[in-house]
């Protein structure tokens, strides 16, 4: 089985947020990014897949700050090909312009799976997984949480809320948006790492002029105004127990 | 131009989705300030009963077999025919496993515009602007909906799903459906969640784990604390998924909704995808040691305290009280 994850690179939540001047974009100067979780959770499934029944691995990210990290890392996990998308991606594309150009690279060697993180917090105008679907015409399932391959189908399990989970069989090609890996994002030693840099390439191929037609023109990008906010509890621990324990005894719990 | 405004109704097991009914909220609200019809798109089979307390001018309903489940494929072929010949100004989603994935392909598929994350839709001089909320709820995004047809994906916190309630059984339009010649998906069967556990939805007080917890080992603690308390340990996503606790123990969008007195969210950033499930609840008490976190922003009361230094002078302060 043939598997490609595409996988992109989304501002680290952690750090602070800074709006541009034109006040229509995130200010890139000091922004970090990092690999999407979901996408990282797709990378992880398909290597499951690769020990499970010998699949082929392929990964595929844009080239943005941080790209050759992401592609070492899944190399060091066990993939077998790693795939660099150059453009002009580091000025911030939308998921329309990047899943049309990864279908673009993906027709001509369309694999059994191709898998990707199901949402990222930055999917302003959509998932990057059922864009691409769309643009390939495949089939398309997202919120995965388990892949088998059977019989030269593969069974599918989808989660809906509440803990309810639809099995669903489809016949590759399929696109999947993974939600999360059968087995929890394993830890990988830096050695295997910078191992993984001396011993696996990364092919470069060339994006098509990016298209972001069908995203949204953006007018204006803010801070949330904050309307109410917490009573702030102040000072140390023993501090906030003392105050927490009065909230209790308030509200009736003690 | 046609101003109509369809809203994909989603069900399951003879329910309607809460999201429904707040999307139906959503169409009346920009129907009143721009004109055009809220249209109820109702893909079933053989459950016509579903549409009788939808608050919308007309109900599309779609009878057929290869609808009476979810599967993307024929969802997204009924929907792109109807769209297709009706072209109405907006087609309403709920962001969720269902809406998120047909909007997307749609999109694609159809050469429509798509705006997601959407909280609220308004009409400015015969302007349709969105509001969306972005990168964890720290950023909102304003923007045109371009006309003569854009897709919407929503997510909930300013309509109400009440508004969305008709007690008027609207009326219901039939149509046909050319069924896809071959279905790529088949739905083989449902998988039920575990039913042993505990009923987190039914909890009074519910101690909440995230990221902030850092390893299974520490959830513990949290255990310690939920038992002095009377009450029961749950989670946002990332401790779920890292395996640390059962999936039945999850809140969130695809986890259960709650509707405690008390909700001590411990460690949880409050990403819009948890308080979303969490909005129901009396009293909201974060603790999180970044100022910024959203989870202040719904909380009624909070700390900037680590969790691990917390929690054990908190369980023994609670039971110094017991005693």
């Amino acid at each position: 089985m043939n598997i490609i994850v595409l996988a992109k690179l989304v501002p680290d939540l952690v750090e602070e947020l800074t709006i541009d001047d034109q006040g229509i974009a995130l200010d890139p100067t000091w922004m970090r990014l990092k690999l999407n979780e979901f996408d990282d959770y797709a990378i992880e499934q398909a290597i499951l897949m690769k020990e499970r029944s010998g699949a082929h691995v392929t990964v595929m990210v844009p080239d943005v700050d941080g790209s050759d990290d992401v592609l070492y890392t899944a190399a060091a996990k066990g993939a077998d090909c790693l795939v660099k998308l150059c453009g002009k991606f580091d000025q911030g594309v939308n998921n329309h312009a990047l899943a049309r150009a990864f279908a673009a690279v993906l027709r001509s060697r369309l694999p059994d799976l191709v898998l990707t993180g199901v949402q990222a917090h930055n999917d302003l105008d959509g998932p990057l997984g059922a864009l691409l679907a769309g643009f390939l015409d495949l089939p398309y399932i997202g919120y995965v949480s388990g892949v088998k391959n059977e019989d030269g189908k593969v069974l599918v399990r989808k989660e809906y809320p509440g803990g309810l989970i639809a099995e669903m069989e489809v016949a590759p090609p399929v696109v999947l948006g993974i939600q999360v890996a059968e087995w929890p994002l394993s830890y990988v030693a830096f050695s295997k790492i910078r191992q993984a840099m001396k011993t696996n390439p990364i092919d470069n191929l060339q994006a098509p002029d990016l298209d972001p037609s069908g995203g949204p023109q953006v007018v204006r990008m803010s801070k949330p105004e904050i309307g109410e906010h917490a009573t702030m509890i102040s000072g140390n621990v023993d501090e906030v127990a003392a105050r927490l324990l009065e909230i209790f005894q308030k509200l009736g719990v003690l | 131009m046609n101003q109509d405004i369809f809203v994909l109704i989603e069900h399951m097991g003879g329910q309607v989705a809460d999201i429904s009914y707040m999307m139906l909220a959503a169409g009346q609200a920009i129907s009143e300030a721009a004109g055009g019809r809220v249209l109820a798109v109702l893909l079933a089979h053989q459950a016509q009963g579903l549409a009788s307390n939808l608050a919308a001018d007309q109900i599309l309903y779609i009878d057929h077999p290869s609808v009476a489940d979810y599967t993307p494929d024929a969802y997204q072929h009924a929907l792109a025919n109807l769209i297709h010949e009706r072209t109405p100004r907006l087609v309403l989603f709920g962001d969720t496993s269902i809406g998120a994935e047909i909007a997307g392909q749609l999109s694609a598929r159809l050469g429509l515009p798509l705006v997601s994350y959407c909280r609220s839709v308004r009409a400015s001089d015969g302007v349709l602007q969105f509001v969306s909320q972005v990168c964890g709820g720290k950023i909102m995004v304003e923007g045109e909906l371009p006309a003569p047809t854009a897709l919407v994906t929503m997510i909930p916190g300013v309509y109400k799903p009440e508004s969305g309630h008709s007690t008027h059984p609207p009326e219901i339009v039939s149509l046909d459906l050319q069924a896809l010649e071959k279905s790529c998906i088949t739905l083989k069967g449902y998988i039920e969640p575990e039913t042993s556990d505990v009923d987190i939805s039914k909890q009074d007080l519910l101690v909440a784990v995230g990221r902030g917890i850092q390893n299974q080992e520490n959830i513990a603690m949290a255990q310690d604390l939920a038992n002095v308390l009377g009450g029961v340990v749950c989670s946002s996503r990332p401790v779920v998924d890292q395996g640390w606790l059962p999936s039945t123990r999850l809140v969130g969008k695809s986890g259960r909704r709650v509707k405690p007195k008390i909700y001590l969210a411990l460690g949880i950033s409050g990403a819009p995808e948890h308080v979303e499930a969490i909005t129901g609840s009396q009293t909201i008490i974060a603790v999180n040691t970044d100022p910024a976190a959203p989870i202040f922003d719904v909380a009624q009361y909070g700390a900037e305290v680590d969790v691990l230094e917390l929690l054990p002078v908190l369980t023994a302060a609670v039971q110094n009280v017991k005693v």
